[in-house]
């Protein structure tokens, strides 16, 4: 997983509420056994005029002119700004996949469905929640000023806008080290194998059935 | 100090250790693999060569891709066929014990993990899919996690969490005659909304959840997802003891006394704190149909399509007409004024055998109706399948002008054949009618499976009794 320290990036805005991980990436491109190339099937059924297969090249496809994304200003966005509950619906890891692979390294919403909140944060995407008016705020400028960028830092945990001024947001320190460090959460964890096995020592007493193979 | 609920109880049996900053490693008793989320943690483990912590922990089997009908001829679709062939190839690798697509007992991952005792009282369980909240029923405490935290749980048998805060929602008094646990959970969402539970693990109570068999405490659960938990749980009693008996992974007979005494203790103490109390009048309930695509957006089906113009908030209200839109629907309509196209009967949520008596109950000496393009009945497991054989259930289905299908996910999400056509109206049993769940354009209604089949033979939403 690649570190995450601090971005620059132009925001584009997705203005909808409860975006589920099939729309930002449908089902049939869940067929793939790699972790890979999923970005130009995000938001497919949105952003294309025809129906998305896999392995199919995406480049000549019909672009859908009103969907936000395929708007030329927002090309090259890595910073998602978005409505609540974002990432609801499908445990798929496959959504942040297609939004790392699309270039989205920060995702900023009210709110986000705990289960894709977390996958992020394996894959080293920065899920931002900010209250309401705030996101509000974010849309109204992005909408505004063409190329608007945001400056994130994670060390700081700040958003700082264009005009100077900063946003600051919460993160669990566990996930925070982990993201700025880009560390391998398995190793961590086998760091901690004697616990496991004297837990799973304790447990087999307790609950014998459990280890019935 | 106040009592412990449910969840905190099970969290705290499988605590292996615990961070300053609160972060968590907890013990995960048993998983579920399948297909579609498994290849690449699979993938990751051969990168960094590792092997399985513990293989028998785990069990795996295809249902997601798997198609249902045909099955002598194997998968057609080469994608669909890679990624079972890739599950055996993987299972074989890493030791662990699968379910193939020709064994009896193969089907949906949350429907095969109960019936074969894989889902007792008390354990952790973990799938790579969302409805794995459905094993709560069971008050084990489940829940779904992204591939990279299936190679996690692979590699080491724990996961790094942090603790869910509870909520209980509670349901009190008897449910009226056709009301079914998914009407029920559909009107908790209703009222919770899809991000109500976001960050709880709810805890389902009350004499109505009480009086709910096992297979409704599951659908119940299974929807738990939808109101944004990914934890939803329902207390030990006789009901839950009485299932888990004699099945094939649960304690065998010298163990069942053990087992009982922990079990039993599996319930929120008499003083225990919820952050948030949810209560329900059962009496209120009545059957319900979604009219919009988040599961939030429902109604009962004696009612009318709402108007986005009678909504306040700004954003709710365009976000209501995009769904009309979407959902080809006017405001006002009479749910039971809509034409229906295709009935899908299946998915986690209602393919057990409950759901298939329900079915065919309903279609028993009826037909179809000519509306209808196709009405489809898909067992959640082979074992489902065959008893409902023995039962005359499939009979009097096929009779009916139903089709009977082999077990798997089918149009629940609609990775293999079975799919909708786009702006074909579907009364479906699953749990999500988002935008293009069921097939690209296809407009998705969840019901009960009493509704949707007598939706079948009406030809309109209806309930069992209007027929
Ligand atoms: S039936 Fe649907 S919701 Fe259930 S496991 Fe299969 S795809 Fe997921």
């Amino acid at each position: 997983m690649d570190a995450f320290t601090t971005l620059n990036g132009v925001v584009a805005p997705l203005d909808r509420s409860n975006v589920d991980t099939d729309a930002i990436i449908p089902k049939q491109f869940l067929k793939s056994i790699k972790r890979s190339g999923f970005g130009p099937n995000a938001f497919d059924e949105w952003r294309y005029l025809d129906t998305g297969e896999p392995d199919v090249d995406c480049s000549g496809r019909p672009l859908n002119p009103e969907f936000v994304l395929n708007q030329p200003r927002y090309q090259g966005a890595s910073v998602l700004l978005t409505r609540k509950n974002f990432g609801c619906g499908s445990s798929r890891e496959h959504a942040p996949w297609a939004l790392l692979d699309y270039g989205f390294r920060c995702v900023i919403s009210p709110s986000f469905a705990d289960i894709f909140y977390n996958n992020c944060f394996k894959n080293g995407i920065l899920p931002i929640i900010q209250p309401e008016a705030a996101v509000d705020r974010l849309f109204e400028q992005t909408f505004e000023a063409e190329g608007y960028a945001l400056k994130i830092d994670l060390l700081k945990q700040s958003i700082i806008l264009p005009d100077g001024e900063s946003l600051s947001f919460e993160i669990d320190a566990f996930r925070k080290d982990a993201l700025l460090k880009g560390l391998d959460e398995v190793g961590l964890t086998l760091q901690y194998a004697s616990d496991i096995k004297a837990f799973e020592d304790k447990h087999r007493t307790a609950m014998p059935w459990v280890f019935s193979e | 100090m106040a009592g412990q609920t449910l969840y905190d109880k099970l969290w705290e049996s499988h605590v292996v250790r615990e961070d300053e900053s609160g972060s968590t490693l907890i013990y995960i008793d048993r998983q579920l693999v399948h297909e579609v989320t498994s290849p690449q943690a699979f993938e990751g483990m051969r990168l960094s060569g590792r092997k399985a912590w513990r293989s028998g922990a785990s069990l795996g089997v295809p249902d997601h891709n798997v198609p249902t009908i045909d099955r002598d001829k194997g998968i057609v679709d080469p994608v669909a066929k890679k990624q079972v062939d890739t599950l055996e190839q993987n299972c074989k690798d890493f030791g662990i014990t699968e379910f193939l697509m020709g064994d009896p007992r193969q089907g949906i991952v949350h429907v095969i993990g109960p019936e074969q005792g894989i889902t007792v009282p008390g354990i952790t369980l973990v799938c790579g899919d969302s409805h794995t909240s459905t094993h709560g029923a069971f008050a084990a405490l489940a829940f779904g996690i992204g591939t990279s935290e299936v190679e996690h749980v692979l590699s080491t048998q724990c996961l790094v969490q942090k603790k869910s805060k509870n909520l209980q929602v509670r349901v009190d008094g008897a449910l009226k005659p056709g009301v079914e646990a998914k009407d029920v959970a559909l009107a908790i969402i209703g009222v919770i909304g899809t991000a109500g539970g976001t960050g709880y693990s709810i805890e389902f109570a009350g004499s109505a959840i009480e009086s709910l068999s096992m297979e409704g405490r599951m659908s119940l659960c299974n929807l738990a997802i939808e109101a944004g938990a990914r934890t939803g749980l329902v207390a030990v009693d006789d009901t839950t003891l009485e299932y888990v008996k004699n099945r094939p992974y649960g304690p065998t007979a010298e163990q069942w006394s053990q087992a009982e005494s922990v079990w039993k203790t599996l319930h929120s103490d008499d003083d225990a704190v919820f952050d948030k109390v949810i209560t329900l009048a059962a009496e209120g309930i009545e059957p319900q149909v979604t009219w919009g695509t988040s599961p939030e957006m429902v109604v009962p089906i004696s009612g009318r399509v709402p108007n986005p113009a009678d909504e306040a908030d700004a954003v709710k209200s365009s976000g209501m007409a995009r769904a009309l839109e979407y959902m080809g629907l006017a405001a006002n309509t009479p749910m039971t004024d809509i034409p229906v196209d295709v009935v899908f009967i299946g998915s986690c949520t209602n393919s057990r055998i409950e759901d298939m008596r329900a079915a065919a109950t309903v279609a028993k000496g009826r037909k179809v109706s000519d509306k209808i393009k196709y009405a489809m009945v898909v067992p959640g497991s082979g074992l489902v399948k065959a008893q409902a054989e023995e039962e005359g259930l499939d009979k009097i289905l096929i009779e009916a002008g139903f089709q009977w299908r082999d077990p798997g996910c089918s149009m629940c999400l609609a990775m293999n054949a079975d799919k909708l056509l786009s702006q074909e109206r579907c009364a479906s049993t699953s749990n999500r009618n988002f935008e293009g769940r069921q097939g690209n354009g296809g407009r998705t209604h969840l019901v009960s499976p009493s509704i949707a089949a007598a939706s079948a033979i009406a030809g309109v939403f209806a309930t069992p009794e209007s027929l």
